[in-house]
């Protein structure tokens, strides 16, 4: 079990969050191909490295925010807002 | 009988003066206080323990720990049965009784047995070569049968179990000198430190051999503020430190209630692995036979308990410490008849005094068959010798170590091959943990002593840990086979793998470690190849020439050693296993005779059955008094949120098929909501209360989801609109009030003319008060009759209930439960999501495809609304249904299809119930182009049997709606 640093509260226990999968998807227009928009619901990068992904604090204060996981290693590199830029 | 207890200094765990009796197979034999039921079996010569897995061959005990594969017994309380209990980890206590397995009708009389004369025919994967026609399931229940260990128990497990979670600086896992050293290290260093030991105390090995520089060390260790946990092994490490371990608590104690196990979760700063070290079996035809045991295991049972395993014995060796153990065993009496060593003599790094050593040599075949009555010799290499036949009663195998690698590997740590000591051992530390003493491949004590104070020093204070000086263990070859010695010898002893089944595994080209695993089955079950898995690989490599490096080995995945599901599930059984929730007004509803049953998380009345009633009666009569005069029914579990902000109404037509934010203040709606796949996951009433404040039913089950949807919807896509969602189902009852008769009811005791159906509208909602109970009042309808929701303060809900009952018992009203609900609500062709719709239905496909078309708001879901698959005529629609001949309940769940099966389907019923108010059976179903169909027969098909059904027009009652408005 990971211990993630909520943006909010601090570092707690990974059963009080909620993952919400990779982060910075762009949702289509109405008017997007039929091709990109499954692109948008169901392909996902799957990488052996750091991932860009969403957790939420469910058990704790609610707070949706980002967060950088090293996916081999579990290793949380970084957290930032749902509103901010993806850290360089 | 060859074993016996050694006097003093040996046995240094057992209390002499506390004879314990216990009964195995029936038998009533007596140990010692400190002796596990391994030892004293061993000290009343029971050799034969149980039969393995596949062919029944006879098993005895063989080592003296957490690895042992074989003298695996079931532990009996009473009509309650622990399976599979490895003898040599349970101390034995006063009346504890324990159980051969898998053997019938017994351990020395086995039909099974059988299996073994036709062992050639039984390779390793014959299941899958054999059992393979006409069907596996033909066979699987004999197969069951026949191979296997232990039993279940069939009864309710009456301990208890609990869960701790805690943190420290530093845990150290192991208590023998390494482990100890590093702790004292670190916590005289300041840090909180925590130390685990399998065992009743710290100490390892050395310290069962009684030496006092161990027993000064357990004492530094409490001086220094070393937590020392006991009887707790860790069995698993997580990510980010976290070590999961489980604690034995109960010992002899039995009975309800009694605190049995604990699990600990441990989240340490830095972790140290101080496990130690398994020995490694030597490889010889007839290795698996009862009195060949682990080297290390005999000397631990005279040491420890004082148990001599047998009078002559012959060591096969690989490695330098089995002269140690001959050398300590002479000292107890035990006359050691040789030292078979398959090295040559340049490898050999010592010798034992007064031992015959034979190099280059090792064990032809074993005598006896039910136990070891002596041996023949054979040469390994050079000029062949004539073979000896040495008259020795045990045999101990030393075919090296194998480091215990385990929670370093759980943890991402990697290893490396040391080819001198033939063992793979850490290579450098793992994320967070860091191994010391055997268990990092360090075998010489004053280096461990020395590392593992280092580590625990440098941790503690935050400076650079140093590597491991592995070492010290001398040399072993890697592969203990003798090449052209006939006879089966194992690798697995729990799983029945022999070198020949190896060997057919490299045959057949399952050369990665992982096939070999599965395929033979080598490392499986409860020892997990803890004595099996080096050998494995290292023959394996043999046979496909490469490296043991280079095979690798198998991943090493928690647990470290088999956990029972009452540890890992703690207090989360009975009512705790899934806690239900009730309603604010649960006894009154008992009082009045509801039969509560379980929907969703919540224990609602179904019914509220008369004297002599059944619940389908009691549903019968309810609904039928709902639509003749009125009912009374509680709706506080539906779900509740309210949505405030001056951007809510636009982020509700984002959230809802139906467009909410053209809704009046005092005005109520009806809306679906989609996931972004465009399939309909909820739905419900969205109320204005204001111009940014909006009241939003769920269904009950769907709240929390609902809720969790919204705030994702909000925090992560629509982040620029000022909206919060407050759920608030627990805050508010929800009383409805249904039937034509329903105002009548509410006017009878004197609520405010406001609410009359004249002043107040079908889907509006108005806040008031009935006394100084405030109330926001709904109408809105899942019967089809004239209907008041009322929601007010969960602490109000008891008395108004009182209140309400009064005013509708004059009427003939009576309260009414879930399945008349239902039953009214497939009578009007309402839906119910989650019963009616699953996750493949699309608003168009329960007739809300105009509602979308007019909509402006690119509402969750609706591109996918679009594609090519959601506008497919041939999708299942939401239907009406009528049996034929007007009298055959059509059964829920059905398959409709034009042919009798086995044929293509075209939808299924959904809901069917028996209309008491037409008399008639009424159901709803999902049917290919539905919509188009009205008027055709279809086939229902159940259980091979076809009912003609109509498709019709929803609903079934009052297709005008006029009833609603009472």
């Amino acid at each position: 079990m990971m211990r993630i640093p909520c943006i909010v509260c601090g570092l707690r226990d990974e059963n009080e969050f909620t993952c919400g999968g990779t982060s910075h998807l762009v949702r289509p227009a109405i008017d997007a191909s039929d091709r990109d928009w499954a692109e948008y619901l169901f392909f996902r990068d799957n990488p052996k490295g750091l991932h860009h992904e969403r957790w939420r604090h469910t058990q704790g204060c609610g707070q949706w925010f980002n967060l950088v996981r090293h996916t081999l290693t579990h290793e949380i590199l970084t957290v930032y807002a749902m509103t901010e830029s993806p850290p360089r | 009988m060859s074993a016996w207890r050694l006097a003093e200094p040996f046995g240094t765990l057992i209390d002499r003066s506390q004879p314990i009796s216990f009964l195995f197979n029936g038998r009533s034999l007596t140990g010692l206080g400190g002796d596990t039921l391994a030892s004293a079996l061993l000290v009343n010569g029971v050799r034969l323990v149980g039969r393995s897995f596949k062919l029944h061959r006879p098993r005895g005990i063989f080592s003296c720990g957490i690895e042992e594969p074989t003298g695996i017994v079931d532990l009996l309380d009473g009509v309650r049965r622990t399976p599979n209990v490895r003898s040599t980890v349970v101390e034995i206590s006063p009346g504890l009784a324990a159980e051969s397995v898998n053997c019938w009708p017994s351990v020395r009389f086995d039909l099974g047995a059988l299996n073994g004369w036709f062992a050639p025919l039984l390779p390793a994967g014959f299941y899958y070569k054999t059992f393979k026609w006409p069907n596996w399931h033909l066979f699987e229940p004999t197969v069951r049968r026949m191979a296997g260990l232990g039993r279940a128990s069939l009864t309710t497990d009456q301990d208890r179990y609990e869960e701790v979670s805690t943190q420290v600086d530093l845990l150290v896992v192991g208590g023998g000198i390494a482990g100890l050293a590093a702790a004292i290290a670190s916590a005289e260093a300041g840090a909180r430190t925590t130390l685990l030991c399998a065992g009743a105390a710290p100490g390892g090995g050395l310290g069962a051999q009684g030496d006092p520089a161990v027993a000064e060390m357990i004492a530094k260790a409490g001086r220094a503020g070393v937590t020392v946990m006991p009887r707790t092994l860790a069995f698993g490490v997580y990510d980010h430190n976290l070590v999961c371990a489980s604690e034995q608590l109960a010992g002899a104690t039995r009975g309800p209630g009694v605190l049995r196990e604990r699990l600990w979760k441990i989240r340490a700063r830095s972790i140290i692995a101080a496990q130690g070290a398994f020995e490694r079996p030597m490889i010889f035809p007839g290795n698996d036979r009862p009195g060949v045991m682990l080297s290390g295991a005999v000397q631990r049972y005279a040491d420890a308990y004082g148990v001599a395993c047998g009078r002559r014995i012959v060591i096969a060796a690989n490695c330098d410490s089995a002269y140690r153990v001959a050398q300590r065993l002479r000292t107890a009496g035990i006359e050691v008849l040789a030292v078979l060593d398959r090295r040559p003599a340049s490898h050999i790094g010592t010798h034992a005094e007064g031992v015959r050593t034979l190099a280059s040599s090792g064990i032809g075949k074993v005598l006896g068959a039910s136990s070891v009555k002596g041996c023949l010799t054979v040469a390994a290499e050079g000029p062949s010798v004539r073979s000896e036949r040495l008259d020795c009663d045990l045999i101990l195998s030393a075919g090296g170590h194998a480091p215990a690698v385990h929670l370093h590997s759980q943890a991402g740590g990697k290893l490396r091959w040391e080819a001198e000591a033939s063992m793979f051992v850490p290579d450098g530390p793992a994320p967070g943990l860091y191994s010391v003493g055997a268990c990092a491949g360090v075998f010489s004590r004053q280096a461990a002593l020395e590392h593992a104070a280092d580590v625990g020093r440098s941790l503690a204070l935050g400076f650079t840990v140093p590597p491991a000086p592995v070492g010290g263990a001398g040399r072993s070859l890697a592969s203990t086979r003798i090449a052209g010695v006939r006879g089966k010898a194992f690798i697995d002893l729990q799983n029945d793998v022999a070198a020949t089944d190896i060997g057919l595994a490299a045959l057949e080209n399952y050369r990665s470690i992982e096939h070999l695993k599965r395929y033979t089955t080598t490392g499986m079950a409860t020892d997990q190849g803890k004595t099996s898995n080096v050998n494995a690989l290292v023959l394996m490599g043999e046979l496909t020439q490469r490296e043991p490096a280079q095979v690798g080995t198998t991943k090493f995945r928690p647990p470290f050693a088999p956990m029972t599901l009452g540890t890992l599930v703690g207090r989360r059984v009975g009512s705790l296993y899934r806690p239900l929730k009730h309603l604010p007004a649960v006894q009154w509803h008992a009082a009045h005779g509801a039969l509560f049953e379980h929907f969703g998380n919540w224990s609602r009345p179904a019914a509220y059955p008369l004297a002599g009633e059944s619940l389908n009666e009691a549903a019968q009569r309810e609904a039928r008094c709902v639509r003749q005069s009125v009912g009374l029914f509680d709706g506080s579990p539906l779900g509740k949120l309210e949505i405030w902000g001056p951007d809510a109404a636009q982020f509700l037509d984002l959230m809802y098929v139906g467009t909410m934010s053209t809704l009046r203040v005092g005005q109520a709606r009806y809306g679906l909501v989609l996931n972004a796949n465009g399939v309909v996951v909820d739905d419900g009433i969205v109320a204005r209360l204001g111009e940014g404040h909006f009241w939003v039913n769920t269904t009950s089950a769907g709240v929390e989801r609902t809720a969790a949807a919204f705030e994702e919807w909000l925090q992560c896509e629509f982040t620029n609109l000022k909206v919060f969602v407050t759920a608030v189902t627990a805050r508010f009852a929800n009383l409805t009030v249904s039937g034509p008769r329903a105002w009548e009811a509410l006017a009878a005791i004197g609520f405010d003319a406001a609410f009359s159906p004249q002043n107040m509208t079908h889907m509006s909602l108005r806040e008031g008060a009935f006394g100084a109970i405030p109330l926001r009042v709904l109408r809105a309808s899942f019967t089809g009759e004239l209907s008041y929701e009322i929601n007010l303060p969960v602490d109000e809900s008891g008395g108004l209930l009182e209140m309400l009952m009064a005013a509708i018992a004059p009427l003939g009203g009576c309260l009414y439960g879930i399945e008349a609900l239902e039953i009214l609500r497939t009578e009007k062709g309402y839906i119910h999501v989650g019963t009616d719709t699953d996750g493949t239905t699309l608003p168009g496909d329960i007739g809300f495809g105009r509602a979308i078309d007019g909509k402006r708001a690119n509402f969750v879901g609706r591109r996918s609304l679009l594609r090519p698959a959601a506008r497919d005529p041939q999708r299942l629609q939401l239907v009406a249904l009528s049996p034929a001949d007007g009298r055959t309940l059509l059964p829920c769940g059905a398959q409709i299809a034009a042919l009798n099966p086995p044929t293509a389907t075209e939808g299924h019923v959904t809901s069917s119930y028996w209309s008491p108010s037409l008399d008639a059976p009424v159901a709803l179903a999902m049917l290919a182009r539905g919509g188009e169909r009205q008027g055709e027969h279809v086939g229902v098909h159940h259980l091979g049997r076809r009912i003609d059904a109509v498709v019709v027009k929803a609903p079934f009652i009052d297709p005008q709606g006029e009833r609603l408005n009472g």
